[in-house]
C-alpha cells in the first residue's frame, strides 16, 4: 500500500544522492518533495509538517559530520523519523486475567469493524483462544446477522440481545454469556458512528463504561484522508483508546493516514486488515512499515507467513527427495499449493524488496496466476500413478490429461518439459556447495511458474 | 433551496463547523493583507479538505495570478473568487439523475470500494422511487458479504419494494441476469442493483464487475443507463485512483459522495470533476432514508470552507 510514497521517496532521495554533499538548497528541495509524497500519501497536513521540521532538524545537525552520502543519511534519518512517528514494535492484544479479555471495536461507518471482528476470532481461535463476538450495531440493517455469518465462518460463539434491545445492556449480558460458554474473549462490535454524533458518541461511551474492555480499537481504512485526525481525535477523546486497526491495506491506497491516526491517538496500529477473508489479517509492524516506505520491502512477514504454512516437517522430507531425484508431479503439486496458500501472487512478490518497482502490472500477474492454475490442473487430471512415474505418459494419457484439463496437448508437453527441467536442475543445484542459495539464483527461469 | 444539505448539516452539527467558519475568517477576513501566512492558511484549509496537493497548488498558482492581475488585495475578496473558482470547476457536466427511460425499464448499477455505502445508497434511491409512484425492483448483487442481501432486503421492506435476491456465494452476474430479466416481465419503472464493494486493483473484481455490465445488456442493451460511483467522503487522494479505474470498468455516469454529515469534506470530487470530467450526482447526509440530496456545486464549495 506505501508503494507509490515509497517511489516518490525514492525520487526524493535520488536526486540528493550523487550531489556528494548536503547543501541548505538541495536538501530543500528533497524535504519538499517528502512533503508533497506525505501530502499525497493523504499523511494529515500538521502531520506532515512537524514530520519535515523534525527531519529537517535532524539532517541540519548532522551535516557537521560530512557525510559522504547526504543522501543515505537523509534516508536513514527519515526512516528513524517515520519508525519513531509510528510507535514502537508491534504489541500484542492485552489479556485479562482470570477472567474473559474484552475487546471493543469502534470507528466510523464503512471501516470494517465487522469483518475484522471475524478476522480477530478466527486468529485467535488459531492461538487456541475461545471468542465469543457479540453483536451490539442495531442500527445499520442485518449487521447483527452479519455478524453471526461471520462468526460461524471463524467456528467462534456469537451472541446478540437482537436490534430491538438496547446495545448497552448486549454488552453486558454478552460477559455472563462468556462465562456460561467457557468463551476466554469477548470481542464486541459496536454500531459504526460519526465522530461528530453526539447521541451516538454517549453510547459507546457508556458501553466503555459498564464493560470496561480490556481493548478499544479504532477501527480505520487504509484509503482514509485528511479527516482521519479529526475523527480519531474525537473517539480517542471519547473512549480510552489503545490501539489501530488499519483495514484494506489490500488496496493500492498509499495509506499516510496510518501515521496521522498513530501521531493523534498515540495508539499502536495493532493490525491490519489485507484482503477480504477472515485469514487476512496481520500484526502491523512499524519498523516493517517504514522499511516499505524507504523500499525495503517487507521481507520479515513474508517469512513470517510462509513459516506459517509451509510444514517445517514437510520441507525438511521434501529437500531429502529432492536430493534422491525421486520429486516427482505429486510433490509439485504440493509445493504448487503451498505457495497458493501463501496468498495471490501479487501480494507475495510486493513483499520482496525492490519488487515493487520492477513488478509486472496487474494483468502480467494475473496471467502468472492463471498459468499457475492450468498447470495445477494439468497435474490434477494426471492419475496418481502418472503422477508418480511421468515417463508413463504416452501420446494417448498426455490426450487424456489435456481434455481431462481444458488445455491441449501442447501445454501438457511443456508443462513435463519444464517439470523435468526444474527437477535437474534443482538436484545439480542441492548437491552443490552453495545449497538452497544457488537454487535461489538459478531459479529463477522466466517460464516457469516459480 | 429551503431545505438545502447545507443548513440540515449546520442544524445537525453546529458547533464543529462554526469552530471552523471562525478559523477562516479570523485569517482570511476583511482587511487582512496577503502575505504568505494567509496564503498559508489557504493551503492548509483546502488540502485538509482533501483536494490533493497538486489540485491546490494548480488552483492557488492561479489565484496568486488572478489576485496580481485584479489587484485582490484582501482576503474576503480574495475567497469570493476562489469559491467561484471552485465552482465553476465542480460545474461542467450532467449533475441531476435521469431515472426515466421511454419504454423498459430503467437500470441503475451501483459500485463502488468496500464500505462506501453503496446498500444504503441503494435503499434510499429505491425509496424515493416509490415514494414518487414508480415501480421499483432491487437486485442483491453482492452475494460476497456476509448478509449483504439481507441488509438490502430490509432496505426493500423500508421502501416497499421488491427484492430479487440468490444465495450467498453465487454468481452476482446470475442475480444481475434475472433481475433485469424479472423488472421486464414484472413491467417495473426502476431496477437497482447493488453490487458487492471491492478494491478497484482486484482485477478479477473489476472483470466481475465488466460481466455485470454485460449480462444486463443482454436484456437490455442500452442499460445500465446511471452506473453510480459511490465514495466514501473521508477518502483521501485513493479516490481519484478509485474513480479512474471504476470508469475504465464501467460506463460510470456519476459519483454520489456519501458521509458528507461527518467532519470530512470530500475535496477529492475536485480533482476528479477537473481530471476525469465524471459529476458529482448526489450527497448522502446521514443514515435515514431522506438523507440524499442533489448535488450542488455553489453549497458544496460553501461546506468546503465551513
Amino acid at each position: 500500500m506505501f508503494e507509490s510514497l515509497t517511489q516518490k521517496l525514492d525520487s526524493a532521495f535520488r536526486n540528493l544522492t550523487g550531489q556528494g554533499r548536503l547543501t541548505e538548497k538541495n536538501m530543500k528541495d528533497g524535504l519538499q518533495q517528502i512533503r508533497v509524497a506525505l501530502l499525497e500519501a493523504d499523511v494529515n497536513y500538521k502531520v506532515v509538517k512537524k514530520f519535515v521540521q523534525e527531519v529537517q532538524e535532524k539532517a541540519e545537525g548532522l551535516e557537521v559530520l560530512k557525510a559522504v552520502n547526504p543522501g543515505h543519511m537523509v534516508v536513514k534519518i527519515v526512516h528513524d523519523e517515520l519508525i519513531a512517528l509510528m510507535g514502537a514494535e508491534h504489541r500484542p492484544l492485552a489479556r485479562a486475567q482470570n477472567k474473559a479479555t474484552i475487546i471493543m471495536l469502534v470507528g466510523l461507518q464503512g471501516q470494517g469493524k465487522t469483518t475484522t471482528c471475524g478476522k480477530l476470532a478466527l486468529m485467535l481461535k488459531k492461538k487456541g483462544h475461545h471468542p465469543l463476538l457479540v453483536g451490539a450495531d442495531v442500527y445499520r440493517p442485518a449487521a447483527i446477522k452479519q455478524l453471526e455469518v461471520v462468526a460461524g465462518q471463524a467456528g467462534a460463539q456469537f451472541f446478540s440481545l437482537g436490534e430491538h434491545a438496547d446495545p448497552v445492556d448486549t454488552c453486558v449480558m454478552a460477559q455472563s454469556e462468556a462465562q456460561r460458554l467457557g468463551c476466554d474473549t469477548v470481542i464486541l462490535d459496536t454500531a459504526g458512528r460519526l465522530h461528530v454524533d453526539d447521541a451516538m458518541m454517549a453510547e459507546v461511551k457508556r458501553i466503555a463504561a459498564q464493560v470496561k474492555p480490556h481493548e478499544i480499537l479504532f477501527v480505520a481504512n487504509a484509503m482514509t484522508g485528511q479527516d482521519a485526525v479529526r475523527s480519531a481525535q474525537q473517539f480517542h477523546d471519547a473512549l480510552p483508546l489503545t490501539g489501530v486497526v488499519l483495514t484494506q491495506t489490500d488496496g493500492d491506497a498509499r495509506g499516510g493516514a496510518a501515521l496521522s491516526l498513530i501521531e493523534v491517538t498515540g495508539c499502536p496500529i495493532k493490525f491490519v486488515g489485507t484482503g477480504e477473508k477472515l485469514d487476512a489479517l496481520e500484526p502491523f509492524h512499524p519498523s516493517r512499515m517504514a522499511d516499505q516506505i524507504l523500499g525495503m520491502g517487507d521481507i520479515v512477514s513474508l517469512v513470517e507467513k510462509a513459516q506459517e504454512v509451509v510444514d517445517a516437517e514437510k520441507a525438511v522430507k521434501f529437500q531429502q527427495k529432492v536430493k534422491k531425484a525421486s520429486w516427482d508431479l505429486e510433490d509439485f503439486l504440493e509445493q504448487m499449493q503451498q505457495v497458493k496458500k501463501m496468498g495471490s501472487m501479487g501480494d507475495l512478490l510486493k513483499k520482496i524488496p525492490g519488487m515493487s518497482k520492477m513488478m509486472p502490472d496487474e494483468q502480467g500477474m494475473a496471467d502468472a496466476e492463471k498459468e499457475l492454475k492450468r498447470t495445477e490442473a494439468i497435474i490434477l487430471s494426471m492419475t496418481h500413478l502418472e503422477r508418480r512415474k511421468p515417463k508413463i505418459l504416452n501420446a494417448s494419457r498426455r490426450r487424456r490429461v489435456a481434455a481431462g484439463s481444458g488445455t491441449s496437448i501442447q501445454q501438457v508437453n511443456r508443462t513435463l518439459k519444464e517439470f523435468d527441467k526444474m527437477k535437474k536442475m534443482m538436484k545439480t543445484v542441492m548437491k552443490g556447495p552453495k545449497g538452497p542459495k544457488g537454487l535461489m539464483r538459478k531459479m529463477r527461469m522466466p517460464s516457469s511458474p516459480f | 433551496m429551503a431545505t438545502g444539505f447545507l443548513g440540515r448539516l449546520r442544524d445537525r452539527l453546529g458547533k464543529t463547523r462554526t469552530a471552523l467558519v471562525d478559523n477562516v475568517r479570523r485569517v482570511l477576513g476583511a482587511g487582512i493583507r496577503l502575505d504568505d501566512a494567509v496564503w498559508e492558511e489557504l493551503e492548509s484549509v483546502l488540502i485538509e479538505a482533501d483536494l490533493g496537493v497538486n489540485t491546490v497548488t494548480q488552483i492557488l498558482d492561479d489565484m496568486r495570478k488572478n489576485a496580481r492581475e485584479k489587484h485582490i488585495d484582501n482576503g474576503e475578496t480574495l475567497i469570493a473568487v476562489l469559491k467561484e473558482e471552485l465552482t465553476l470547476l465542480l460545474s461542467p457536466g450532467d449533475h441531476s439523475l435521469h431515472l426515466h427511460t421511454e419504454s423498459g425499464p430503467h437500470v441503475t448499477l451501483i459500485a463502488g470500494v468496500n464500505g462506501s455505502g453503496k446498500t444504503t445508497t441503494a435503499g434510499k434511491i429505491a425509496a424515493k422511487l416509490q415514494r414518487d409512484g414508480r415501480k421499483v425492483l432491487l437486485g442483491a448483487a453482492d452475494t460476497f458479504r456476509a448478509a449483504a442481501a439481507e441488509q438490502l432486503t430490509i432496505w426493500s421492506e423500508r421502501a416497499g419494494v421488491d427484492i430479487i435476491k440468490h444465495q450467498e456465494g453465487a454468481d452476482p452476474a446470475s442475480v444481475a441476469f434475472d433481475v433485469t430479466d424479472a423488472g421486464i416481465s414484472r413491467g417495473a419503472d426502476n431496477i437497482i442493483i447493488d453490487t458487492a464493494g471491492r478494491l478497484h486493483n482486484k482485477l478479477n473484481l473489476m472483470n466481475e464487475l465488466k460481466k455485470i455490465q454485460r449480462v444486463i445488456q443482454r436484456r437490455i442493451p442500452d442499460a445500465p443507463h446511471e452506473v453510480l460511483l459511490v465514495l466514501d467522503a473521508t477518502t483521501g487522494q485513493n479516490g481519484l485512483q478509485q474513480a479512474r479505474v471504476f470508469t475504465e470498468a464501467l460506463n460510470v455516469t456519476g459519483i454520489v459522495l456519501t458521509k458528507l454529515d461527518g467532519t470530512a469534506k470530500g475535496g477529492m470530487v475536485v480533482a476528479i470533476q477537473k481530471e476525469l470530467g465524471i459529476p458529482i450526482k448526489l450527497i448522502g447526509i446521514g443514515e435515514g432514508v431522506d438523507d440524499l440530496a442533489p448535488f450542488n456545486a455553489a453549497e458544496f464549495v460553501e461546506a468546503l470552507f465551513g
